[in-house]
Formats: structure tokens, sequence, C-alpha cells
């Protein structure tokens, strides 16, 4: 409120301050003029492209065993150093982080995909579809969210295929149950009818008219949700339910490097460091396009 | 093909579960629409008017059931269908215009494609055949520069370019009857005779019948040749229409058009019905009009008040409906 203590006779004169503030407002909503979305998504550049270049930047194998060379200090050679087993730490930082990010880029799809389907059917049907659905929802919903993923791991035995299925089967609740609130407001709608007029089959419906509306809801949290998904990942690893060794990944670095704690910091720090970097680069692109995709901002 | 009548409706019965009880939406009404013809249907928000246009098309909301009554298009009973056989119904042989049409244009959906999808999906059109359809749709109800508005959303056309969206989408697999709910309420008056023009010619052209429901009635004696007056979910008056808007045979009737501005019924000032439309959980035993009627006798309050025939394929419902000779003798009579 750009009114609030400027002069009176600014009030009905007040076009021009007005005008400016929506301008102002308008141009805030441009993404590049959000500072917020604007840093995250240089930190995301960074730690991304650090991790597709990873053979460019590094000669070493991350995975190559080197006794000789075991527990050295940063240096010229070796960047941070390397670990027990004289692998370079900067290299399996790279591997590590290249692992991670593809898994959690890709296991956020699924969830997505199978709560939005469930959701909408939920929604637009209602009845005892809508009942079956939700009560499934409740019971997932029960647990909370590392219990039953590590438990679904656990059972399925670690690798890359559990850690899909298990995000997967935790994960789609939410989208569900926000794809099924907002189908049951636009089902309400009128175009929606006109649509039942023009006889056209509830598939249809679903498909061309109500998702094309309700998406944004879903991709907005989306955006959230890959945050959670990685540090799951990574939690994972660091129980030793991750992705086996010796590949690298950063979940089982903190966890390697924790025998060395008092002599070697640097073996567990930098990739929890790299961890959170990662996570609040996520978080800030996350925000700042959800900012931007909400409606009647 | 071939039958005289296109839409018949016997005795409707539509109840809606509400949390106040059953409401008696539609309440056994009939009415037929001869091929090529336009009906009106007139009366008070809440008389059940929609929800009859609604039954006939088989998109009542969920909680509203057809509980008895037949509705025959082109002789086929639509209550005993199916609802995936209505569905195919809906588009080639009836479609719908509604009230709003800012909002029952999908938000996300360009035009031309919204225009196209109905040819694609029952006529089995190709993509690039159903936009061509389209575009021809857009010329024909004087959509200007079509190859340009194909592409864009509802949000930048206005409330007439909506409407005649919403026309071309209702002819776009050639229906036998468009049903019509109010289509140009939400429009300035300016661009609702447009709309109305626009509407009669091209049924007029391609010999499609409508059911107009409105509560306008300089409306329905422009576009229609029947009326039919609702209130309270029953049909209180049926007719030609300029014969039933003139010289009404039912109380409810005068009290509409005593009530209405700028219509050729001649009185000196407006007169408004007094009370309030009925509830429809529990109405009133006898004429539903009753409460509010100046004629009302005994008999109204108790016995059932079915429409009879008058002479001249004329039918009211009133008991009493001479006296309301004597009430427009006295209208007419006054300088």
């Amino acid at each position: 409120m750009s009114a609030i203590g400027a002069p009176a006779d600014a009030g009905p004169a007040s076009t021009g301050p007005l005008a400016a503030a929506r301008a102002q407002r308008r141009a805030g909503r441009r993404w590049y003029r959000q500072p917020a979305l604007m840093a995250g998504i240089v930190i995301l550049v960074i730690v991304v492209g650090m991790a597709l270049a990873a053979p460019l930047l590094t000669s070493y194998s991350p995975i190559t065993q080197n006794l000789s060379a075991s527990l050295l200090g940063p240096g010229a050679h070796h960047l941070l150093g390397t670990d027990q087993l004289g692998r370079d730490t900067f290299t399996r930082l790279l591997y590590g982080l290249r692992l991670d990010l593809r898994i959690a880029f890709i296991v956020v799809l699924f969830p997505f995909c199978l709560g939005t389907v469930l959701g909408s059917l939920a929604g637009y049907f209602g009845g005892w579809v809508d009942a079956v659905i939700m009560r499934l929802v409740d019971i997932v919903v029960a647990f909370p969210f590392y219990v039953l993923v590590i438990a679904l791991v656990f059972v399925l035995g670690p690798g890359e295929r559990s850690i899909y299925i298990a995000i997967t089967a935790v994960g789609w609740v939410a989208y569900a149950r926000i794809i099924r609130g907002e189908i049951l407001v636009a089902k309400r709608q009128d175009y929606v009818t006109a649509a039942r007029a023009g006889g056209l089959s509830s598939l249809r419906i679903m498909g061309r008219h109500l998702l094309p509306n309700v998406i944004t809801q879903a991709f907005i949290y989306a955006m959230s949700d890959i945050v959670q998904d990685i540090l799951a990942i990574v939690t994972l690893g660091y129980l030793g339910l991750g992705i086996p060794p010796p590949t690298a990944d950063l979940g089982s670095m903190i966890n390697d490097g924790q025998n060395f704690l008092s002599t070697h910091w640097q073996l567990t720090t930098i990739p929890g460091l790299v961890v959170v970097v990662v996570g609040l680069g996520l978080s800030l692109v996350g925000d700042g396009l959800a900012d931007l995709f909400r409606p009647g901002r | 093909m071939g039958t005289e009548t296109i839409l018949e409706v016997r005795d409707l019965h539509v109840r809606i579960a509400s949390r106040r009880g059953i409401v008696r939406a539609v309440d056994g009404v009939s009415f037929e629409v001869p091929r090529g013809g336009a009906l009106g249907v007139v009366g008070e928000s809440g008389s059940g008017k929609s929800m009859t246009l609604r039954a006939i098309l088989g998109v009542l909301p969920p909680e509203a059931r057809v509980t008895s009554g037949q509705i025959l298009l082109d002789g086929v009973d639509l209550v005993q269908l199916r609802s995936s056989e209505v569905n195919r119904l809906r588009g080639p042989k009836m479609s719908m215009i509604f009230q709003e049409p800012m909002s029952a244009l999908n938000p996300v959906m360009r035009i031309g494609r919204q225009i196209a999808e109905g040819p694609q999906v029952h006529l089995g059109y190709s993509r690039a055949r159903a936009a061509e359809r389209a575009l021809e749709l857009m010329r024909r109800v004087g959509i200007p520069d079509p190859e340009r508005r194909f592409r864009a959303y509802p949000h930048e056309f206005s409330g007439g370019m909506r409407q005649r969206v919403m026309i071309a989408i209702a002819l776009s697999c050639d229906p036998e009857i468009i049903l019509c709910d109010e289509p140009t309420t939400a429009l300035d008056v300016t661009i609702q005779d447009q709309i109305l023009r626009l509407l009669t010619r091209l049924c007029r052209e391609s010999g499609v019948s409508l059911v107009f429901v409105t509560h306008d009635l300089p409306v329905v004696a422009q576009v229609c040749q029947d009326i039919a007056v609702m209130y309270g979910g029953q049909l209180v008056e049926r007719g030609e229409v300029r014969e039933v808007l003139l010289d009404p045979r039912h109380p409810y009737t005068l009290g509409l058009v005593r009530s209405a501005p700028d219509f050729e019924y001649v009185r000196d000032a407006l007169v408004p019905i007094p009370g309030s439309p009925p509830s429809l959980v529990s109405p009133p035993p006898g004429c539903r009009f009753h409460p509010r009627c100046d004629f009302a006798e005994d008999d109204c309050r108790v016995s059932q008040t079915p429409l009879r025939l008058l002479p001249g394929g004329r039918a009211t419902a009133c008991l009493h409906y001479e006296r309301c000779l004597d009430a427009i003798a006295a209208d007419r009579g006054r300088p």
C-alpha cells in the first residue's frame, strides 16, 4: 500500500504512484527480478554443471582404490584429499552428486504421476472410488515419511530401484490430496457441465478439461517435494540402504568419513555441506517458481 | 427424422436431495417442441426451468435425478437410455448454450480447439479437418479475424464474443435441437439483441429447434413461437407466445407481464407479484400459486390443478382463469 504516509493530496491524483506500484508489482513477477529465485538458479547451475562435467573436472576414478595414498589432506594433487581407501574425495563428491541428483529428478516424477491420476479419479468420480483411494491415502499418511521409506527400502533391499519404489509408494499421497481437492472444486464449474453437455467422455473431460486447470498446484508441490526426495536419498545412503558401495553417493560418503571425524573432518563435513547447498538451491528455485506459477498473485 | 415433434417431455419429475429434505424441483412437467420450432420457458428463479433443461440433456447435478416421466427426443426415451448412449446424442443431436459464457468456456484451452473438439469426438473428424470446421463456424457466428482468434484464450474475448463462441460450439455437430439456459442474461442489452438475432437466424437457416429458458419476456416474444410458463416446478400455462403474453389465462402469467417493463402489455404502472416463490420441499397444497394469488378461492387451496386445454390449443392450470379476463379488461380500460 503505497498510499500510507503519503500526503493527503496524493489521494485522488494518485494514478502516478499507483501505476508505478502496479508496474513494480508486475516487474516483480518477472523471474529474473526475483533475487531468491536467481540465487537458487545460480546455485543449481553451478552444482548441476559440476556434476555433469565431472569427467572433465577430474582425472581420477571415483571407485579405483589406491591404498598407498589413503587419507591424504587437501593438496595440489587431491583438491579435497583422499579417503581411507585412497580415492579422491573431490572426484567422489562430483560423481556422488551426479548420481543423487539424477535419482532425485527421476524419483519426483513417479509420485507426481501416480498421485495425479489417483487424485483425479477420486475427485471426479467420488463415491466408492473416492472412498477406497482416500482410505489408502489415510493409511500412508498415518506413518511419518522417513519411517515408511526406510522400512520399504529395507524390505526391498538396497539399490536404485528400491528407492524409486519406496518414494513413489509414500510420496503419491500428497499429490493425490492436492489434485482431488482441486478437482472437487473445478468439476463444479460451468465449463465442465458444458463439456458434459457436449457429449465428451469422462476420461476426456478429466484429461483435457480438468487436469490442465489443476495440474499447476501439483507442479508447485513437486518443486518442494524434490528437496525432500534428495534428502531421503542421502539419508538412505547414510544408513547403508542406498546405492551399494563402491559407487559414490553423498550419504555413504558422510557415513564413511564419520570414523575419521577427529583427524579428517573434511571427509564428512564437505559432503554434508554440499547436501545443504543443493537443498538450499532447490528450495529457492522451487519457491520462486511456485510464486510465478501460483495464479492471482 | 420424420416425426413432426422433435422433443416431447411427458410428466417429468426431478427430485433433488438436500439437507432440508427432498426438493421437488420439477413436478409433472409436459410440453412438446415442433421440429424447427422454438419454445420459450419462463418463470422466476427456482421455478425449475434450468433443472428441466438439464434433465433433458442428462447433465443434472449429482444430487438430482429424474424420478419419473419420459423425455422423447425424436421418439427415443432419453430417461431409459444408459448414460453412455445419451452421451453419444449430446452434440450431434442436442446441445446447450449456457448463461455465463465466461465460466462455460475452459479458461486454459484455446478457443479454436474448444469449438473443434465436438466434431473431432462425435463426427470423427481429423484434427486438421475439425480445425477447418471451427474456422467455418467462427465465420458463421460473426467472429472477426477467425484465423487469429482461433489461437486465443477465452479471457481475451468480450462477453458477446464468448457467447458467439458458445453458439459455435453448440452448432458444431449440427444438432437438431439447442437448449438455451438464459443465454443473454449476462450480456449488455445491445449485445443481447445481436446475439438473439444471430441465434434465431442460424437456427432458421439450418432448421434447428430451440428450447429457450429465460425470465425475460420480451426476449421470448422475439425468439419463440410457443411459450410455457413455470411456477414452483409445475407448468401453469402454455400456448402461442403472443396470445399468452398479451392475453394471459393464469394469474401468475398476468403477474409476470404486469411486473415486466417495456413490454407491449398495456398498463400504467409496474405491479409486482406479492410474496415469494413456494418452498419446493413442502409445497402448498392445491394450486401452488394460491398464497400469492388475488383471485384465490377455497377450492384453489385444496384441489390439484392440472393443465386444462382451452380453445385455440392453449392450456392453463388455473381453476378460475376467467377472472384474468376481467383484470385484463380493467388494465386496458385505464387511460
